[in-house]
């Protein structure tokens, strides 16, 4: 592979064994992927974790340059973490500080959190805390090369803004943001952003549930391949698209995908395609495909009684806690039922200052920042049904906590949460 | 008995050998595996409950999260990884999981492994040439 002398510099150490590791990392990286070269990034997204439950027992023994030697740089040996040099924020991160009490985290593992904070913050990790920086003002712009983790912010990062990012991992983020540098490959590459699959659209695709159900079925079906959508009725918005991305992002491995006449890169089928390319397939989802697409997303589960109702994978947009607050008001969550909803902690600023978290804690409900329960592996305790409206969410946690979940709207999950029963219906 | 060599691009270097464990479904790290057992966890998935800890993993590649990496990272360190990884699709989740487990591995065969190699054949890897031996009826070869 090919290498510019300001990476050769670094991987000489002639900045520091920190950086040597890094471009070492990246050098390893390339050649498994067999990519010729690096590119420049100044957008990172990574993930630290020091207190997610395999990486504990690294951060508590306090040291945090260690933490992020071995699994941010997988570095054979423990470095003093030098200066970043690209733009970085955090993702979603192991547990909310402000409702610890109600998840059940032990009260070492906050002041893990809090020590980890205050540690990488002042060094240049942005503490967004959150799957989606987009919603809380890390917005790429079309054609920017970024290195972000997080498979439904890499959806949407490619096919929403047009930018360019592969799925990246713990540990390139963290060499991408020593040394400003990743891969130059896949979704990097114009060449490779094409569509592969038409998906034909032919029943309504209106609501999140919809969106999000479409986004299953998409990701079934070509797995780490490039659908292009078509035939669709309104204009989807951020909601919906952000639901549609992470339910492909579950069920297959999608990284793009073109909503042709809506995306920036598809202002029609045939640019979705580019240049000599057709479809590698025709895919039609209609009715009979929607309604197996429900069923599948609700296989798992067979208790109607709700322990549990979980809203915000990915995490809220200002404009659903508004709707939640909008469908809570004056009601109260069933005594047998808890209701957590996750959202950015800049966004639930304005949900306090709205009056919607009054609104929604008056319910009995919690609003919550910085985790989720597939990612913090919390939920409140005894839980063995659980109902959510991200097929995300639905996908993991029967795998992650062995337990039981329902899929349904927004709407379908609140009523759950206020009956504890499941009433869901398509 | 009989033996197959497949020839494949290196991914990480390294030589091994083991018995397979084989799927032809795609697996997910995060929310797909634990760690502490090197177990699949993915309910719908057809290797649930499976550990492929000191096993040759072969499967069709990556999918799901970007926690894809970190978890075999961590296999590795809770010593429960795969002795090498087999792979046909090349994606970033699957190519960084590879680079960080250390373990040997390879992609881009001549044949399809899928179609070559059964769960419980024995295999050697050199994961620097990119050439996998297969050794069918596990049993015999390891006895």
């Amino acid at each position: 592979m090919k290498l510019t002398d300001d990476e050769k510099a670094m991987l000489d150490g002639k900045e520091g064994i920190g950086r040597q590791r890094a471009m070492e990392l990246l050098v390893r990286y390339c050649k498994a992927l067999g990519a010729e070269r690096l590119v420049d990034t100044n957008n990172v997204a990574t993930a630290i974790n020091a207190t997610n439950p395999h990486q504990r027992e690294w951060a508590a023994r306090g040291d945090f340059d260690g933490v992020f030697a071995e699994f941010n740089v997988d570095s054979p040996d423990r470095f003093e973490m030098p200066p970043l040099k690209a733009f970085t924020c955090h993702l979603i991160g192991a547990m909310d500080v402000g409702h610890w009490q109600v998840l059940g985290v032990p009260e070492r593992l906050v002041d893990l959190q809090r020590q980890s904070e205050a540690f990488f913050g002042p060094r240049g990790i942005q503490l967004m805390q959150t799957c989606t920086p987009y919603q809380v003002g890390n917005v790429p712009v079309k054609g920017e090369h970024c290195a972000w983790m997080e498979s439904s912010a890499v959806v949407y990062c490619n096919s929403v803004l047009g930018a360019c990012t592969n799925t990246e991992g713990t540990a390139s983020t963290g060499a991408a943001a020593l040394t400003g540098k990743i891969p130059y490959w896949g979704y990097h590459i114009p060449d490779n952003r094409f569509g592969t699959h038409l998906l034909r659209v032919e029943c309504e695709v209106e609501s999140m549930m919809d969106w999000g159900m479409l986004g299953y079925f998409a990701g079934e079906l070509v797995e780490e391949d490039i659908p292009v959508i078509d035939r669709v009725g309104k204009v989807p918005n951020l909601i919906r698209l952000k639901h549609f991305g992470a339910a492909a992002a579950s069920s297959g491995g999608v990284e793009m995908y073109h909503v042709a006449g809506v995306t920036p890169e598809a202002p029609s089928i045939d640019a979705a395609f580019g240049p000599r390319r057709r479809p590698a397939q025709v895919i039609k989802y209609g009715p009979a495909e929607r309604r197996a697409t429900y069923d599948n997303l609700n296989s798992q589960a067979t208790d109607r009684d709700i322990d549990f109702v979980m809203l915000g994978c990915p995490h809220e947009s200002i404009e659903q806690v508004w709707e939640v607050a909008k469908l809570l008001d004056g009601k109260k969550v069933s005594a047998n039922t808890q209701l957590w909803v996750h959202t950015p902690r800049a966004i639930k600023q304005v949900a306090d200052r709205n009056g919607y978290t009054r609104i929604i804690e008056d319910a009995g409900a919690h609003l919550m920042s910085d985790t989720c329960p597939a990612i913090s592996q919390y939920v409140p305790k005894g839980t063995k049904v659980v109902a959510t409206d991200s097929a995300k969410q639905g996908h993991y946690l029967p795998a992650i906590l062995g337990v039981q979940c329902w899929f349904g709207s927004m709407e379908d999950c609140v009523n759950a949460a206020v009956s504890g029963r499941w009433n869901g219906a398509l | 008995m009989t033996t197959i060599t497949l020839h494949g691009r290196s991914v990480v270097g390294g030589k091994t050998e083991g018995e397979t464990l084989v799927t032809r479904q795609t697996i997910s790290g995060w929310g797909g595996v634990n760690p502490t057992t090197g177990t699949i966890t993915e309910k719908r998935h057809e290797l649930v409950g499976q550990s492929f800890k000191d096993k040759v993993l072969v499967f069709p590649g990556a999918k799901g999260s970007s926690g894809w990496s970190v978890y075999f990272h961590m296999c590795r360190l809770a010593k429960t990884n795969p002795k090498a990884l087999l792979f046909n699709r090349v994606t970033t989740k699957v190519a960084l999981g590879a680079v960080v487990t250390h373990m040997p591995a390879v992609t881009d065969f001549d044949m399809d492994p899928l179609e070559v190699i059964e769960t419980g054949d024995w295999v050697r890897v050199d994961g620097d040439a990119g050439i996998v031996e297969v050794t069918k009826q596990a049993r015999a070869a390891a006895e």
